[in-house]
Protein backbone atom coordinates (compact mmCIF):
# COMPACT_ATOMS: atom_id res chain seq x y z
CA UNK A 1 0.00 0.00 0.00
CA UNK A 2 1.07 3.49 -0.91
CA UNK A 3 0.15 6.76 1.11
CA UNK A 4 1.09 9.97 -0.51
CA UNK A 5 0.38 12.96 1.72
CA UNK A 6 0.14 16.83 1.39
CA UNK A 7 3.26 15.99 -1.22
CA UNK A 8 4.66 19.01 -3.15
CA UNK A 9 7.46 19.92 -5.03
CA UNK A 10 8.63 23.13 -6.32
CA UNK A 11 11.60 23.86 -9.02
CA UNK A 12 12.60 26.94 -8.53
CA UNK A 13 9.37 29.50 -8.74
CA UNK A 14 7.52 26.86 -10.44
CA UNK A 15 5.21 24.50 -8.81
CA UNK A 16 5.14 20.97 -10.14
CA UNK A 17 3.31 18.68 -7.67
CA UNK A 18 0.92 21.06 -5.37
CA UNK A 19 -0.28 19.42 -2.14
CA UNK A 20 -1.64 15.90 -3.04
CA UNK A 21 -3.03 13.11 -1.32
CA UNK A 22 -3.56 9.77 -2.86
CA UNK A 23 -3.76 6.36 -1.02
CA UNK A 24 -3.79 3.57 -3.51
CA UNK A 25 -4.36 0.01 -1.88
CA UNK A 26 -2.21 -3.33 -2.48
CA UNK A 27 -2.72 -5.10 -5.98
CA UNK A 28 -4.52 -1.65 -7.43
CA UNK A 29 -3.31 -0.29 -10.24
CA UNK A 30 -3.82 3.31 -10.58
CA UNK A 31 -3.27 5.14 -14.22
CA UNK A 32 -2.34 8.79 -13.64
CA UNK A 33 -3.53 10.77 -16.36
CA UNK A 34 -2.71 14.95 -17.13
CA UNK A 35 -1.67 16.59 -20.44
CA UNK A 36 2.69 18.08 -20.33
CA UNK A 37 2.95 19.47 -17.47
CA UNK A 38 0.88 18.21 -15.24
CA UNK A 39 3.40 17.35 -12.84
CA UNK A 40 2.28 13.66 -13.13
CA UNK A 41 6.03 11.99 -13.69
CA UNK A 42 7.61 14.27 -11.10
CA UNK A 43 4.84 12.54 -8.95
CA UNK A 44 5.82 9.31 -9.67
CA UNK A 45 9.46 10.11 -9.47
CA UNK A 46 9.22 11.20 -5.89
CA UNK A 47 7.57 7.69 -5.30
CA UNK A 48 11.04 5.94 -5.89
CA UNK A 49 13.09 9.56 -4.64
CA UNK A 50 14.22 9.95 -8.11
CA UNK A 51 13.03 13.56 -6.90
CA UNK A 52 13.08 14.56 -3.81
CA UNK A 53 10.28 16.18 -2.18
CA UNK A 54 9.42 19.59 -0.90
CA UNK A 55 7.40 18.69 1.54
CA UNK A 56 5.38 16.02 2.46
CA UNK A 57 6.10 12.32 2.40
CA UNK A 58 5.28 9.06 0.87
CA UNK A 59 4.54 5.66 2.83
CA UNK A 60 5.07 2.74 1.74
CA UNK A 61 3.21 -0.17 3.92
CA UNK A 62 3.13 2.27 6.65
CA UNK A 63 6.91 3.10 6.93
CA UNK A 64 7.75 6.67 5.64
CA UNK A 65 10.22 6.55 2.75
CA UNK A 66 12.33 9.48 2.97
CA UNK A 67 14.10 7.55 5.96
CA UNK A 68 15.42 4.92 3.73
CA UNK A 69 18.91 5.46 1.71
CA UNK A 70 17.31 5.80 -1.47
CA UNK A 71 19.05 3.02 -3.77
CA UNK A 72 18.09 0.65 -0.64
CA UNK A 73 13.92 2.07 -1.61
CA UNK A 74 14.37 2.06 -5.39
CA UNK A 75 15.42 -1.86 -5.27
CA UNK A 76 12.22 -2.33 -3.50
CA UNK A 77 10.31 -0.86 -6.61
CA UNK A 78 9.91 -1.51 -9.86
CA UNK A 79 10.23 1.67 -12.42
CA UNK A 80 9.78 0.94 -16.36
CA UNK A 81 9.93 3.69 -18.55
CA UNK A 82 9.33 4.67 -22.63
CA UNK A 83 12.37 3.29 -24.51
CA UNK A 84 12.81 0.77 -21.72
CA UNK A 85 16.66 2.03 -20.22
CA UNK A 86 18.07 -1.83 -21.12
CA UNK A 87 21.36 -2.08 -20.19
CA UNK A 88 22.73 -2.66 -24.20
CA UNK A 89 25.54 -4.18 -22.88
CA UNK A 90 24.15 -7.30 -20.69
CA UNK A 91 22.15 -10.05 -22.19
CA UNK A 92 18.18 -10.47 -22.08
CA UNK A 93 18.83 -12.45 -18.33
CA UNK A 94 21.55 -10.05 -16.88
CA UNK A 95 19.12 -7.26 -17.56
CA UNK A 96 16.15 -8.59 -16.23
CA UNK A 97 18.32 -10.16 -13.05
CA UNK A 98 20.05 -6.81 -12.10
CA UNK A 99 17.55 -6.52 -9.38
CA UNK A 100 17.82 -9.62 -7.64
CA UNK A 101 21.68 -9.67 -8.19
CA UNK A 102 22.09 -6.11 -6.66
CA UNK A 103 19.86 -7.26 -3.81
CA UNK A 104 22.18 -11.08 -3.51
CA UNK A 105 20.01 -14.01 -4.10
CA UNK A 106 21.39 -17.20 -5.00
CA UNK A 107 22.21 -17.78 -8.91
CA UNK A 108 20.05 -20.91 -9.18
CA UNK A 109 17.06 -18.47 -7.58
CA UNK A 110 17.84 -16.14 -10.23
CA UNK A 111 18.03 -18.21 -13.36
CA UNK A 112 14.39 -19.84 -11.92
CA UNK A 113 13.34 -16.08 -11.52
CA UNK A 114 14.43 -15.10 -15.52
CA UNK A 115 12.65 -17.87 -17.22
CA UNK A 116 9.84 -18.04 -15.23
CA UNK A 117 9.35 -13.81 -15.89
CA UNK A 118 10.48 -14.85 -19.82
CA UNK A 119 7.37 -17.69 -19.77
CA UNK A 120 4.78 -15.03 -18.04
CA UNK A 121 5.65 -12.63 -21.06
CA UNK A 122 5.37 -15.20 -23.78
CA UNK A 123 9.06 -15.05 -24.66
CA UNK A 124 10.23 -18.48 -24.67
CA UNK A 125 13.21 -18.20 -22.41
CA UNK A 126 15.95 -20.71 -24.42
CA UNK A 127 15.44 -18.33 -27.41
CA UNK A 128 15.58 -14.98 -25.74
CA UNK A 129 17.55 -15.35 -22.62
CA UNK A 130 21.39 -14.89 -24.21
CA UNK A 131 20.58 -11.98 -26.72
CA UNK A 132 21.52 -8.74 -26.28
CA UNK A 133 18.98 -5.53 -26.04
CA UNK A 134 19.51 -4.94 -29.75
CA UNK A 135 18.75 -8.09 -30.79
CA UNK A 136 14.69 -7.81 -29.94
CA UNK A 137 11.84 -6.02 -31.37
CA UNK A 138 10.37 -3.07 -29.57
CA UNK A 139 7.93 -4.56 -28.57
CA UNK A 140 9.83 -7.52 -26.65
CA UNK A 141 12.52 -4.91 -25.14
CA UNK A 142 9.65 -3.23 -23.84
CA UNK A 143 8.30 -6.79 -22.40
CA UNK A 144 11.77 -7.34 -21.32
CA UNK A 145 11.58 -3.65 -19.45
CA UNK A 146 8.42 -4.63 -17.65
CA UNK A 147 9.59 -8.11 -16.64
CA UNK A 148 12.78 -6.45 -15.45
CA UNK A 149 11.30 -3.94 -13.58
CA UNK A 150 8.85 -6.88 -11.53
CA UNK A 151 12.13 -9.12 -11.48
CA UNK A 152 12.52 -8.59 -7.06
CA UNK A 153 8.85 -9.02 -6.76
CA UNK A 154 8.43 -5.39 -5.90
CA UNK A 155 6.01 -3.67 -3.54
CA UNK A 156 5.57 -1.03 -6.02
CA UNK A 157 5.88 -0.80 -9.59
CA UNK A 158 6.22 2.32 -11.25
CA UNK A 159 5.51 3.10 -14.72
CA UNK A 160 6.23 6.25 -16.92
CA UNK A 161 4.58 6.08 -20.31
CA UNK A 162 5.80 2.47 -20.54
CA UNK A 163 4.26 2.06 -24.25
CA UNK A 164 4.90 5.36 -25.81
CA UNK A 165 7.30 4.39 -28.15
CA UNK A 166 5.05 1.36 -29.69
CA UNK A 167 3.21 1.04 -32.71
CA UNK A 168 -0.70 0.91 -31.73
CA UNK A 169 -1.00 -3.13 -32.60
CA UNK A 170 1.71 -3.74 -30.49
CA UNK A 171 0.49 -1.33 -27.26
CA UNK A 172 -3.01 -2.69 -27.00
CA UNK A 173 -1.03 -6.34 -27.42
CA UNK A 174 1.65 -4.78 -24.53
CA UNK A 175 -1.39 -3.29 -22.50
CA UNK A 176 -3.39 -6.96 -22.37
CA UNK A 177 -0.72 -8.61 -21.52
CA UNK A 178 0.23 -5.96 -18.17
CA UNK A 179 -3.40 -5.94 -17.44
CA UNK A 180 -3.28 -10.00 -16.81
CA UNK A 181 0.60 -10.17 -15.49
CA UNK A 182 -0.61 -7.31 -12.83
CA UNK A 183 -3.95 -9.47 -11.95
CA UNK A 184 -1.85 -12.32 -11.51
CA UNK A 185 1.04 -10.84 -9.68
CA UNK A 186 -1.09 -8.46 -7.54
CA UNK A 187 1.45 -5.78 -8.05
CA UNK A 188 0.45 -2.35 -6.57
CA UNK A 189 0.83 -0.20 -10.31
CA UNK A 190 1.21 3.74 -10.54
CA UNK A 191 1.05 4.57 -14.38
CA UNK A 192 1.36 7.49 -15.67
CA UNK A 193 0.00 8.12 -19.32
CA UNK A 194 -1.01 10.78 -21.14
CA UNK A 195 -3.20 8.78 -23.23
CA UNK A 196 -6.77 8.68 -21.59
CA UNK A 197 -7.69 5.31 -23.71
CA UNK A 198 -5.04 3.81 -22.37
CA UNK A 199 -5.93 4.84 -18.40
CA UNK A 200 -9.19 3.58 -18.92
CA UNK A 201 -8.13 0.04 -20.42
CA UNK A 202 -5.44 0.08 -17.35
CA UNK A 203 -6.47 1.77 -14.36
CA UNK A 204 -8.76 0.13 -11.95
CA UNK A 205 -8.87 4.31 -10.49
CA UNK A 206 -7.74 6.88 -12.92
CA UNK A 207 -5.82 9.92 -11.01
CA UNK A 208 -6.26 13.25 -13.07
CA UNK A 209 -3.66 16.19 -12.83
CA UNK A 210 -4.27 19.57 -13.83
CA UNK A 211 -1.39 22.01 -13.04
CA UNK A 212 0.26 19.86 -10.88
CA UNK A 213 -2.79 19.62 -8.67
CA UNK A 214 -4.93 15.82 -8.04
CA UNK A 215 -8.26 17.12 -9.52
CA UNK A 216 -10.18 13.83 -9.45
CA UNK A 217 -9.60 10.35 -8.19
CA UNK A 218 -12.13 8.08 -9.18
CA UNK A 219 -13.07 4.42 -10.96
CA UNK A 220 -13.11 5.26 -14.95
CA UNK A 221 -17.00 5.05 -15.27
CA UNK A 222 -16.86 7.85 -12.63
CA UNK A 223 -14.18 10.03 -14.59
CA UNK A 224 -16.61 9.52 -17.86
CA UNK A 225 -19.95 10.28 -16.05
CA UNK A 226 -19.27 12.70 -13.49
CA UNK A 227 -15.74 14.41 -14.66
CA UNK A 228 -14.81 16.66 -11.79
CA UNK A 229 -14.07 19.72 -13.29
CA UNK A 230 -14.26 20.98 -17.12
CA UNK A 231 -10.28 20.33 -17.35
CA UNK A 232 -11.45 16.17 -16.66
CA UNK A 233 -14.39 16.34 -19.52
CA UNK A 234 -12.23 17.58 -21.98
CA UNK A 235 -9.50 15.46 -21.30
CA UNK A 236 -12.30 12.30 -21.23
CA UNK A 237 -13.17 13.51 -25.00
CA UNK A 238 -16.41 14.89 -25.28
CA UNK A 239 -17.40 13.42 -28.26
CA UNK A 240 -15.37 10.05 -27.34
CA UNK A 241 -17.36 9.39 -24.25
CA UNK A 242 -20.34 7.18 -24.54
CA UNK A 243 -18.00 5.00 -26.76
CA UNK A 244 -15.51 4.98 -24.17
CA UNK A 245 -17.99 4.50 -21.17
CA UNK A 246 -19.44 1.28 -23.77
CA UNK A 247 -15.73 0.26 -23.63
CA UNK A 248 -15.23 -0.54 -19.44
CA UNK A 249 -18.53 -3.11 -19.96
CA UNK A 250 -17.84 -6.42 -21.17
CA UNK A 251 -21.49 -7.16 -23.36
CA UNK A 252 -22.37 -10.20 -21.35
CA UNK A 253 -23.54 -7.35 -18.31
CA UNK A 254 -25.99 -6.46 -21.42
CA UNK A 255 -27.60 -9.58 -22.32
CA UNK A 256 -31.14 -10.55 -21.89
CA UNK A 257 -32.97 -13.39 -23.03
CA UNK A 258 -34.50 -13.55 -26.76
CA UNK A 259 -33.24 -14.30 -30.41
CA UNK A 260 -31.72 -12.18 -32.93
CA UNK A 261 -30.60 -12.12 -36.49
CA UNK A 262 -26.92 -13.12 -37.43
CA UNK A 263 -23.64 -14.50 -36.62
CA UNK A 264 -23.34 -14.71 -33.12
CA UNK A 265 -20.73 -12.40 -31.38
CA UNK A 266 -18.06 -13.38 -28.53
CA UNK A 267 -19.72 -12.22 -24.65
CA UNK A 268 -16.01 -11.30 -23.87
CA UNK A 269 -16.05 -8.37 -26.27
CA UNK A 270 -17.08 -4.84 -25.07
CA UNK A 271 -20.37 -3.66 -25.39
CA UNK A 272 -18.37 -0.67 -27.50
CA UNK A 273 -17.06 -3.73 -29.87
CA UNK A 274 -20.86 -4.99 -29.80
CA UNK A 275 -22.09 -1.54 -30.90
CA UNK A 276 -19.65 -0.91 -33.24
CA UNK A 277 -21.27 -4.76 -34.77
CA UNK A 278 -24.62 -3.65 -34.59
CA UNK A 279 -23.90 -0.43 -36.86
CA UNK A 280 -21.23 -2.28 -39.21
CA UNK A 281 -23.90 -5.06 -39.52
CA UNK A 282 -27.25 -2.45 -39.25
CA UNK A 283 -28.50 -5.34 -37.01
CA UNK A 284 -30.74 -3.67 -34.17
CA UNK A 285 -30.14 -6.65 -31.99
CA UNK A 286 -26.81 -9.21 -32.12
CA UNK A 287 -27.23 -12.97 -30.41
CA UNK A 288 -24.65 -13.75 -27.80
CA UNK A 289 -22.51 -17.18 -28.10
CA UNK A 290 -23.79 -19.19 -25.59
CA UNK A 291 -27.31 -17.81 -25.59
CA UNK A 292 -29.08 -14.80 -25.11
CA UNK A 293 -28.95 -11.69 -27.34
CA UNK A 294 -27.91 -8.00 -26.55
CA UNK A 295 -30.20 -4.84 -28.19
CA UNK A 296 -29.00 -1.40 -29.54
CA UNK A 297 -31.50 0.29 -27.52
CA UNK A 298 -30.04 -1.32 -24.37
CA UNK A 299 -26.25 -0.37 -26.33
CA UNK A 300 -27.91 3.01 -26.55
CA UNK A 301 -29.22 3.66 -23.55
CA UNK A 302 -26.18 2.43 -21.45
CA UNK A 303 -23.83 4.88 -23.47
CA UNK A 304 -25.83 7.76 -21.93
CA UNK A 305 -24.19 6.69 -18.63
CA UNK A 306 -27.12 5.26 -17.34
CA UNK A 307 -27.38 2.67 -15.16
CA UNK B 1 47.37 -8.30 -46.38
CA UNK B 2 49.54 -5.46 -45.54
CA UNK B 3 49.37 -6.37 -41.81
CA UNK B 4 50.60 -9.72 -42.96
CA UNK B 5 53.43 -8.17 -44.68
CA UNK B 6 53.97 -5.48 -42.10
CA UNK B 7 54.82 -8.55 -39.62
CA UNK B 8 56.94 -10.33 -41.72
CA UNK B 9 59.11 -7.35 -42.74
CA UNK B 10 59.54 -6.52 -39.28
CA UNK B 11 60.20 -10.32 -37.90
CA UNK B 12 63.26 -9.95 -40.69
CA UNK B 13 64.08 -7.31 -39.41
CA UNK B 14 64.41 -7.79 -35.87
CA UNK B 15 65.54 -11.33 -36.13
CA UNK B 16 67.58 -11.86 -39.58
CA UNK B 17 68.79 -8.30 -39.60
CA UNK B 18 71.56 -9.67 -42.35
CA UNK B 19 68.99 -10.26 -44.62
CA UNK B 20 67.93 -6.43 -45.53
CA UNK B 21 71.71 -5.95 -46.27
CA UNK B 22 71.17 -6.02 -50.03
CA UNK B 23 68.41 -3.26 -49.65
CA UNK B 24 70.08 -1.16 -47.34
CA UNK B 25 73.41 -1.19 -49.10
CA UNK B 26 72.91 1.14 -51.73
CA UNK B 27 72.39 4.20 -49.07
CA UNK B 28 75.64 3.62 -47.33
CA UNK B 29 78.43 5.37 -48.62
CA UNK B 30 82.16 5.30 -48.53
CA UNK B 31 82.11 1.24 -47.33
CA UNK B 32 79.90 2.35 -43.98
CA UNK B 33 78.00 -1.15 -42.64
CA UNK B 34 74.28 -1.16 -43.80
CA UNK B 35 72.89 -2.87 -40.64
CA UNK B 36 72.66 -1.54 -36.88
CA UNK B 37 74.62 -4.20 -34.61
CA UNK B 38 76.07 -1.72 -32.17
CA UNK B 39 73.26 -3.36 -29.74
CA UNK B 40 70.61 -5.78 -30.85
CA UNK B 41 66.86 -4.88 -32.74
CA UNK B 42 65.15 -6.74 -30.93
CA UNK B 43 66.29 -5.77 -27.41
CA UNK B 44 65.80 -2.19 -28.73
CA UNK B 45 62.67 -3.45 -30.13
CA UNK B 46 61.37 -4.73 -26.69
CA UNK B 47 62.55 -1.76 -24.32
CA UNK B 48 61.27 0.44 -26.65
CA UNK B 49 57.63 -1.22 -26.62
CA UNK B 50 57.81 -1.04 -22.88
CA UNK B 51 58.64 2.41 -22.50
CA UNK B 52 55.90 3.06 -24.84
CA UNK B 53 53.21 0.38 -22.69
CA UNK B 54 54.73 2.26 -19.37
CA UNK B 55 54.09 5.94 -20.13
CA UNK B 56 50.33 4.81 -22.00
CA UNK B 57 49.27 2.93 -19.24
CA UNK B 58 50.11 5.90 -16.48
CA UNK B 59 48.47 8.18 -18.73
CA UNK B 60 45.09 6.26 -19.34
CA UNK B 61 44.88 5.65 -15.90
CA UNK B 62 45.44 9.41 -14.80
CA UNK B 63 43.12 10.67 -18.17
CA UNK B 64 40.31 7.88 -17.22
CA UNK B 65 40.24 9.00 -13.31
CA UNK B 66 39.97 12.67 -14.79
CA UNK B 67 37.47 11.95 -16.53
CA UNK B 68 35.57 9.67 -13.99
CA UNK B 69 36.06 12.59 -11.54
CA UNK B 70 34.89 15.36 -13.55
CA UNK B 71 31.68 13.45 -14.69
CA UNK B 72 30.40 12.83 -11.35
CA UNK B 73 28.45 16.00 -9.75
CA UNK B 74 30.94 16.82 -7.35
CA UNK B 75 33.77 17.21 -9.65
CA UNK B 76 31.68 18.63 -12.39
CA UNK B 77 33.70 22.26 -11.73
CA UNK B 78 36.97 20.81 -12.26
CA UNK B 79 36.24 19.90 -15.59
CA UNK B 80 37.95 23.05 -17.03
CA UNK B 81 40.85 22.76 -15.46
CA UNK B 82 41.23 19.35 -16.06
CA UNK B 83 40.73 20.16 -19.85
CA UNK B 84 43.44 22.54 -19.02
CA UNK B 85 46.06 20.02 -17.75
CA UNK B 86 45.78 17.82 -20.28
CA UNK B 87 45.64 19.93 -23.45
CA UNK B 88 48.93 21.54 -21.90
CA UNK B 89 50.16 17.87 -21.74
CA UNK B 90 49.85 17.86 -25.68
CA UNK B 91 50.63 20.88 -26.73
CA UNK B 92 53.95 21.24 -24.84
CA UNK B 93 56.62 19.72 -27.32
CA UNK B 94 57.71 16.32 -26.26
CA UNK B 95 61.36 17.84 -26.87
CA UNK B 96 60.89 20.74 -24.94
CA UNK B 97 60.05 18.50 -21.94
CA UNK B 98 62.80 16.25 -22.01
CA UNK B 99 65.11 19.49 -22.40
CA UNK B 100 63.05 20.48 -19.03
CA UNK B 101 62.83 17.01 -17.49
CA UNK B 102 66.47 16.21 -18.02
CA UNK B 103 67.68 18.99 -15.10
CA UNK B 104 65.57 17.39 -12.18
CA UNK B 105 65.00 13.58 -13.71
CA UNK B 106 68.41 12.56 -15.16
CA UNK B 107 69.39 11.09 -18.54
CA UNK B 108 67.67 8.20 -20.09
CA UNK B 109 64.24 6.61 -19.19
CA UNK B 110 62.36 8.71 -16.93
CA UNK B 111 62.38 12.23 -18.35
CA UNK B 112 61.22 10.26 -21.47
CA UNK B 113 58.38 8.21 -19.66
CA UNK B 114 57.38 11.64 -18.76
CA UNK B 115 57.34 13.33 -21.60
CA UNK B 116 54.92 10.58 -23.09
CA UNK B 117 53.16 10.45 -19.76
CA UNK B 118 52.31 14.16 -20.62
CA UNK B 119 52.11 13.90 -24.54
CA UNK B 120 49.28 10.68 -24.37
CA UNK B 121 47.18 11.91 -22.22
CA UNK B 122 44.53 14.48 -24.02
CA UNK B 123 43.48 11.67 -26.69
CA UNK B 124 42.44 9.25 -23.62
CA UNK B 125 41.00 11.78 -21.09
CA UNK B 126 38.77 13.33 -24.64
CA UNK B 127 37.59 10.31 -25.36
CA UNK B 128 36.49 8.66 -22.15
CA UNK B 129 34.90 11.98 -21.36
CA UNK B 130 32.97 12.05 -24.37
CA UNK B 131 31.59 8.30 -23.64
CA UNK B 132 31.45 8.87 -19.97
CA UNK B 133 29.30 12.23 -20.74
CA UNK B 134 27.41 10.20 -23.67
CA UNK B 135 25.36 7.88 -21.64
CA UNK B 136 21.84 7.15 -23.11
CA UNK B 137 19.82 9.03 -20.66
CA UNK B 138 17.20 6.10 -20.40
CA UNK B 139 20.26 3.97 -19.48
CA UNK B 140 21.20 6.15 -16.96
CA UNK B 141 17.89 6.92 -15.10
CA UNK B 142 17.13 2.69 -15.23
CA UNK B 143 20.28 2.27 -13.32
CA UNK B 144 19.55 4.90 -10.72
CA UNK B 145 15.76 4.00 -10.83
CA UNK B 146 16.43 0.19 -9.85
CA UNK B 147 18.72 0.98 -6.86
CA UNK B 148 22.20 0.66 -8.32
CA UNK B 149 24.62 2.54 -5.91
CA UNK B 150 26.82 5.58 -7.41
CA UNK B 151 29.77 3.69 -7.57
CA UNK B 152 27.79 0.49 -8.53
CA UNK B 153 26.64 2.00 -11.83
CA UNK B 154 30.23 3.51 -12.75
CA UNK B 155 31.71 -0.20 -12.38
CA UNK B 156 28.73 -1.55 -13.82
CA UNK B 157 27.17 0.81 -16.48
CA UNK B 158 28.72 3.60 -17.56
CA UNK B 159 32.49 1.96 -17.92
CA UNK B 160 31.90 -0.87 -19.89
CA UNK B 161 29.77 1.25 -21.71
CA UNK B 162 32.54 3.43 -22.36
CA UNK B 163 34.85 1.21 -22.61
CA UNK B 164 35.08 0.81 -26.61
CA UNK B 165 35.67 4.92 -26.75
CA UNK B 166 37.94 4.73 -24.48
CA UNK B 167 39.99 2.05 -25.91
CA UNK B 168 40.18 4.07 -29.20
CA UNK B 169 41.71 6.97 -27.26
CA UNK B 170 44.47 4.28 -25.94
CA UNK B 171 45.25 2.93 -29.36
CA UNK B 172 45.51 6.72 -30.35
CA UNK B 173 47.57 7.83 -27.80
CA UNK B 174 49.72 4.07 -27.89
CA UNK B 175 50.45 4.99 -31.77
CA UNK B 176 51.62 8.66 -31.35
CA UNK B 177 53.70 7.13 -28.04
CA UNK B 178 55.20 4.16 -30.16
CA UNK B 179 56.19 7.15 -32.55
CA UNK B 180 57.25 9.85 -30.30
CA UNK B 181 59.29 7.15 -27.52
CA UNK B 182 62.35 7.40 -30.79
CA UNK B 183 63.31 11.19 -29.65
CA UNK B 184 64.30 9.43 -25.79
CA UNK B 185 67.64 8.40 -27.72
CA UNK B 186 68.46 11.97 -27.06
CA UNK B 187 68.64 11.94 -23.58
CA UNK B 188 70.06 8.62 -23.71
CA UNK B 189 66.78 6.00 -23.31
CA UNK B 190 66.93 3.09 -24.94
CA UNK B 191 64.56 3.08 -27.92
CA UNK B 192 64.78 2.66 -31.74
CA UNK B 193 65.65 6.02 -32.02
CA UNK B 194 69.01 5.22 -31.08
CA UNK B 195 69.53 3.60 -34.36
CA UNK B 196 68.17 6.46 -35.99
CA UNK B 197 70.15 8.80 -34.42
CA UNK B 198 73.37 6.78 -35.03
CA UNK B 199 72.52 7.33 -38.74
CA UNK B 200 72.40 11.12 -38.50
CA UNK B 201 75.33 11.09 -36.38
CA UNK B 202 77.32 9.13 -38.76
CA UNK B 203 75.37 10.43 -42.01
CA UNK B 204 74.32 7.04 -42.65
CA UNK B 205 71.00 6.52 -44.33
CA UNK B 206 70.37 3.05 -43.74
CA UNK B 207 70.27 2.96 -40.28
CA UNK B 208 68.06 6.08 -40.44
CA UNK B 209 65.59 3.95 -42.52
CA UNK B 210 66.26 1.16 -40.40
CA UNK B 211 64.67 2.54 -37.30
CA UNK B 212 61.88 4.58 -39.26
CA UNK B 213 60.33 1.49 -40.96
CA UNK B 214 60.65 -0.61 -37.37
CA UNK B 215 59.01 2.64 -35.79
CA UNK B 216 56.52 2.87 -38.29
CA UNK B 217 55.55 -0.75 -38.94
CA UNK B 218 55.45 -1.80 -35.50
CA UNK B 219 52.96 1.05 -34.87
CA UNK B 220 50.19 -0.16 -38.07
CA UNK B 221 50.76 -3.47 -35.90
CA UNK B 222 49.95 -2.27 -32.76
CA UNK B 223 47.04 0.37 -34.25
CA UNK B 224 45.71 -3.12 -35.57
CA UNK B 225 45.91 -5.17 -32.75
CA UNK B 226 44.32 -2.64 -30.60
CA UNK B 227 41.43 -1.94 -32.95
CA UNK B 228 40.77 -6.04 -32.53
CA UNK B 229 40.69 -5.37 -28.70
CA UNK B 230 37.92 -2.42 -29.39
CA UNK B 231 35.76 -4.42 -31.19
CA UNK B 232 36.00 -7.50 -28.67
CA UNK B 233 34.30 -5.05 -26.28
CA UNK B 234 31.90 -3.62 -27.91
CA UNK B 235 28.21 -3.59 -26.07
CA UNK B 236 26.53 -4.35 -28.98
CA UNK B 237 28.68 -7.12 -29.83
CA UNK B 238 30.17 -7.89 -33.24
CA UNK B 239 27.33 -9.77 -34.27
CA UNK B 240 25.09 -8.03 -32.51
CA UNK B 241 23.37 -11.45 -30.51
CA UNK B 242 26.48 -12.65 -28.41
CA UNK B 243 26.25 -12.66 -24.78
Amino acid sequence: MIEIRNLSRRFGPVTAVDDVSLTIAKGEMVALVGTSGSGKTTLLRMINRLVEPTSGAVLLNGQDTAGLPAHLLRRRIGYAIQGHGLFPHYSVARNIAAVPELLGWPAAQIRERVDELLTLFGMPPADFRDRRPAALSGGQQQRVGVARALAARPEVLLMDEPFGALDPVTRAQAQADLRRIQRQLGTTTILVTHDMEEALALGDRIAVMDRGRLVQCADPATILTRPATDFVARLTGRSDRPFRLLGLLPVADLVEPGEAEGAPVDPELSAREALAECLWSGRSALPLAGGGRVTLDRLTERARGAE
Amino acid sequence: MIRLLAGAAVLVMLLRPEWMEPLLAPLTRNGAPAIYTQSSLLGLTLLHLALVAAATLASALVAVALAVLVTRRAGAEFRPLARTITQVGQTLPPVAVLALAVPMLGFGTWPTLLALFLYGMLPIFENALTALSGLPPPVAEAARAMGYTPRQRLLKIELPLALPVILAGVRLSAVIALSTAAIGSTVAARTLGEVIIAGLVTNNPAFVVQGGLLVGLIAILLSDALTVLERRVSPYGSSGTRA
